[in-house]
């Protein structure tokens, strides 16, 4: 074997690059052979330490088999855009699974830790090859645990902003219920963002309605900080410089108790408990007046 | 650049044509509450349709103004203001409290009508 040839003593940077490389061949020529065996420890030891749950045992299989096998080239070739590009498919197709990023750490850290105890065995009467095989092993294999890492962490925050992108444009309407008058139904999270956006779709719509009267209906939003109840107040102050009158409807008393209790100054909003007490309100304020049908007579 | 003050029935219509230096918006203020007394006028309204900036001074100019008139007898009402410029004034905390505001020069115009009719029921 080519890595007896190696002197360990003779610090030379080639020779000890050479050494490497050999001793890599042979560490990726006893990992092909065993492939079967580790890879079945492998999933033994994902199964028992409860990784990978949302999949079945057989995916479980099939997955380690490919991250093995890939895992042993990235060894062997020592370039990682192979490895790289796979992690980003795998990450890919495991994500909507549900599986967490510490899971996929935890996997490819029992891989290693598989491999090292195979070493272990291997060379166990060796110590001091066993020891050269480990300098080899250990920093490629820490750098294949951080890419398939990374990979996966990467891919997550390409999903999650893909999400907020897909969530800004599912965004806020704003509808036209009457002659000058808005709807602005507010659902779910407020962040400074989307506060803000808020903000301008509605300033723009007033203006292209020429709206005097805007409802604002907060029922389905869910909690609200100072942040969010100042983004609140500052909406309903710009729309009053465009000379519109904005009504807040549908504070659930949970919100209403955390305003007071912080100590948000509502005293320049006009809020009315629900959306339709919001909308005859403004109504009234327009000069609409809805009488129903005399009984009998004639839609 | 001066800003031209018209004088239609009861009211005093200022527009704004284009960015003003810090002078001429104190000198639009003099002439607006030195006029409202001339003409004897019910309401003043600036129109701002052309700013697309308004910076602190600007907005204390047209409180004052507002404030001014109203010691000598007229309502003001700023009409005009662009979305971006509402928002960015609300971002910097000049909300013009107190201050009628409409959207624009035609929306100014009722709502100076109807304070007056209010101002004659009341009589």
């Amino acid at each position: 074997m080519t890595a007896k040839e190696a002197n360990p003593s003779q610090p030379g940077g080639k020779s000890r690059t050479e050494d490497t490389a050999a001793l890599l061949r042979e560490l990726v020529a006893h990992l092909r052979q065993n492939r079967t065996q580790l890879r079945e420890e492998w999933a033994r030891r994902i199964t028992q330490a409860k990784l990978l749950t949302a999949m079945t045992e057989e995916e479980v299989f099939a997955e380690a088999t490919s991250v093995y096998d890939n895992y042993v080239e990235a060894l062997e070739t020592g370039t990682f855009e192979a490895l790289q590009a796979y992690s980003r498919n795998l990450s890919e197709r495991i994500i909507p699974r549900g599986v967490e990023t510490h899971e996929v750490v935890g996997i490819v850290l029992l891989l290693r830790d598989t491999m090292a105890r195979s070493l272990f065995g291997k060379y166990h009467e060796d110590f001091e090859k066993l020891n050269r095989i480990l300098d080899a092993y250990e920093p490629a294999a820490n750098r294949i645990a951080n890419t398939v890492a990374v990979g996966f962490v990467q891919e997550r925050e390409r999903i999650i902003r893909q999400q907020q992108e897909a969530i800004r444009e599912l965004s806020t309407p704003v509808l036209q219920v009457r002659e000058r008058l808005l709807i602005l139904p507010i659902i779910g999270v407020i962040d400074p963002q989307r506060a803000r956006q808020l903000t301008e779709q509605l300033l723009r719509a007033i203006r292209a309605n020429r709206a005097k009267v805007v409802v604002i209906d907060i029922t389905g939003v869910a909690a609200m900080d100072s942040n969010v109840a100042n983004h609140l107040v500052q909406t309903v102050e710009a729309a009053r410089l465009l000379g519109a009158t904005v009504i807040v409807t549908g504070l659930s008393p949970e919100i209403a108790q955390t305003l007071v209790t912080i100590g948000v100054d509502l005293s320049e909003m006009a809020t009315v408990g629900d959306l339709q007490g919001g909308i005859e309100e403004a109504e009234r304020l327009l000069g609409y007046k809805v009488v129903p049908l005399a009984e009998g007579q004639p839609a | 650049m001066e800003v031209p003050i018209l004088k239609q029935g009861d009211y005093l219509i200022a527009s704004i044509q284009s960015a003003l230096t810090d002078a001429d918006l104190s000198q639009l203020r003099e002439a607006l509450v030195e006029r409202v007394g001339r003409f004897r006028s019910r309401g003043v309204i600036v129109d701002v349709t052309a700013l697309d900036v308004m910076d602190s001074f600007a907005v204390r100019t047209l409180r004052d103004i507002a404030h001014m008139a109203r010691l000598r007898g007229a309502e003001t009402v700023i009409v005009g203001i662009q979305p971006e410029v509402a928002f960015a004034m609300v971002q910097l905390g000049l909300t013009l409290k107190g201050i009628a505001t409409a959207l624009d020069l035609e929306e100014g115009l009722n709502f100076l009508n109807r304070r007056g009719k209010e101002r004659v029921d009341r009589a």
